[in-house]
């Protein structure tokens, strides 16, 4: 009979490096930021434990580069980081989308823009989502609601970080990061050992061809074609990862749209709304890329309005509002700088969707 | 637009004296005629060829004239973002340290936009190998002021002479570099002539042999030309960077580590 794992006390940061490590990461590079920097301090002390490789760099941008070079040899690596240092990893990130060479980034937002300040916010949803460096593409992005939610999803990032050779950004805020909460960690994985690295890696020309990986394509014929192999790849992502939660959707007129820890206090509002007589639901998008779109979109037909809760000044709201295509009202309530809604502010923000669509006012 | 040279069959009643390196590739060359680029990778490839170690080495090509380094190495390699070059050399080596680490560089790439990834990657003593080829200017944009520019040079970028005074000055990085306790092994030379070219063989040499002896961070600053954007005759640039540019860079080691030194004397 399995042994029973058990449920432990841990905060986010550390469980998101520990979760790392059990999934198998083979090294880290990474920078102090707050409120991330748990995040290297516990690969800092566990990855020498285990044998593995921990770095601290001088900079994001080095960060990103470490990880783009252990990657090109076929080791799984990741970096974490938050919102400023993010930023600087614009340039990397773009090499390594092109390069498609697997690897995963953490964000644990904070309030910006500029250095902004420490408190928990969502103002990078576009630079995850839409505008992660230069050139087309995307990364996919997967955003914790819990502790344990982040745990799961760093293993399934490097899952699919490989699968698809591509970039996962996991996309959590200060909170998700600070937070302690009753969390199960999963079973250490063995590490790969390096001569079952992928074929395509850069492990010595012993036998083979030399292989080569750049994202330098000269003639304008070449850098389309690599363009649309990206291009179908991110169509193949699309179609196969779309993750998302629904709560109380089921006969639902009203419709809370909110991901990660807006996503976590919005459920206290479908309950505080239910308890007042308000037929309500949320949905809470896991891969804010890919979108739930048509899952959105189905369910634009069946509510009367939708509001999208966000610590930002209306991000993902616009992803809603081309999903749904005008086949029902989406209003917006959000909260910047790092101001986190509580249910309080936004139940008179559904009240007032609610009184819109009655009245048959648009929204 | 990478092109294969013809092989050609020696014939049964010669001897073969001259045998192309087994660490290039045969692909033709898309550097300037004249430029030094070609004598730099043959270099590198005959000291990867004399070590054996063409089946583990991973080499990181720049940002620059060297962008397409790759084609013409006959060994596993990536193309870095501009001055990134040392950070994914880094990262490579530290998850793979049974391997052979070399990045290869200009002026611009490493000396200016890179010139922390290089500093840091050389503080640490990390166990790869530099090419660094200075010749004064950024040769792909087209010849402009390069970090190591030399004051009142002329590039397009400054038309009328390098002005220290709004400029700074040009970089020299071996001394930079060599200061740094993890550099193990730092030195400058230069392709200008029969001797230094001999000479830059051997520190290549040595550089990677510091690495496979796991003693620090190694890098060979080589003294280059740009004829093209120098808008010089081959013979007028190579005169010109002997006289003007070994003048601000002297040539010869700016650090060798008890270690190293004792790897050359063999003991």
């Amino acid at each position: 009979m399995a042994k029973k794992r058990k449920r432990e006390l841990i905060e986010g940061n550390a469980a998101i490096a520990e979760a790392a490590i059990r999934a198998g990461v083979e090294a880290f590079f990474g920078y102090p930021i707050t409120p991330q920097t748990e995040v290297l301090e516990h690969f800092s002390r566990r990855l020498p434990e285990e044998g593995r490789v921990f770095l601290q760099a001088e900079s994001e941008v080095a960060s990103i580069n470490m990880v783009y070079g252990a990657a090109c040899a076929g080791a799984r690596v990741m970096t974490s980081s938050s919102s400023p240092g993010v930023s600087l990893m614009q340039e990397g990130i773009s090499y390594i989308a092109c390069s498609e060479v697997p690897a995963v980034i953490t964000n644990i937002m904070r309030g910006g823009p500029g250095l902004g300040n420490v408190q928990p916010a969502q103002g990078d949803y576009f630079q995850a989502v839409k505008s992660a460096g230069h050139g087309d593409y995307h990364m996919i992005a997967l955003a914790p609601a819990s502790v344990q939610e982040a745990i799961d999803l760093v293993v399934l990032a490097f899952d699919l970080a490989e699968k698809y050779r591509t970039i996962v950004i996991i996309v959590a805020d200060g909170s998700i990061g600070q937070m302690m909460e009753p969390a199960e960690l999963p079973p250490m994985r063995p590490v790969r050992p390096p001569e079952e690295r992928p074929s395509w890696a850069l492990t010595g020309a012993q036998g083979r061809e030399h292989n080569i990986i750049t994202s330098l394509y000269l003639g304008a014929e070449k850098m389309e074609a690599v363009n649309l192999r990206l291009q179908a790849k991110l169509k193949e992502i699309a179609a196969n990862e779309v993750r998302w939660k629904e709560y109380s959707t089921e006969d639902a007129e009203l419709l809370l749209v909110a991901f990660g820890t807006m996503g976590r206090i919005c459920q206290t509002v479908v309950r505080e709304a239910r308890a007042k007589g308000m037929k309500a639901g949320l949905l809470r998008p896991i891969t804010l890329w890919p979108f739930p779109s048509a899952r959105i979109a189905e369910l634009a037909e069946q509510v009367r309005g939708i509001l999208t809760v966000e610590m930002n000044a209306g991000q993902m709201v616009e992803d809603v509002r081309l999903a749904v295509e005008g086949s029902c009202p989406v209003q917006f309530y959000g909260r910047m700088g790092g101001i986190v809604p509580l249910p309080d502010d936004i139940l008179p923000e559904l009240e007032k969707l609610a009184a819109d669509v009655a009245g048959g006012k648009e929204a | 637009m990478v092109k294969e040279m013809a092989s050609v069959d020696i014939p049964a009643d010669m001897e073969l004296v001259y045998e192309y390196p087994r660490s290039l590739t045969k692909a033709h060359t898309h550097y300037c005629p004249g430029c030094t680029h070609g004598i730099i990778h043959r270099l590198v490839a005959e000291v990867l060829d004399e070590l054996g170690v063409r089946e583990r080495t991973i080499g990181i090509a720049p940002v620059g004239c060297a962008v397409l380094a790759y084609y013409y190495f006959d060994v596993d390699m990536a193309e870095a973002a501009h001055g990134r070059a040392p950070a994914m050399a880094t990262g490579l080596k530290r998850v793979s340290p049974d391997k052979v680490v070399f990045t290869y560089q200009g002026d611009g790439d490493l000396a200016s936009i890179g010139i922390a990834e290089i500093s840091y990657a050389a503080n640490r003593g990390d166990l790869f190998t530099t090419i660094f080829v200075n010749n004064a200017i950024y040769g792909m944009t087209g010849g402009q002021m390069a970090p190591t520019t030399l004051p009142g040079q002329v590039t397009t970028s400054s038309p009328t002479g390098r002005d220290v005074a709004t400029t700074g000055y040009p970089v020299r990085m071996a001394e930079m570099l060599g200061g740094l306790q993890g550099a193990a092994y730092v030195t400058r030379q230069a392709v200008l002539d029969v001797k230094g070219i001999r000479r830059t063989k051997k520190a290549i040499k040595l550089a990677f042999q510091t690495q496979l002896a796991g003693l620090g961070f190694s890098m060979v600053e080589i003294i280059s030309t740009c004829n093209i954007n120098w808008h010089m005759s081959v013979t007028q640039a190579m005169e010109w960077a002997k006289k003007e540019m070994v003048a601000y860079f002297p040539l010869g080691d700016t650090k060798m580590t008890d270690e190293v030194r004792a790897l050359k004397e063999g003991k």
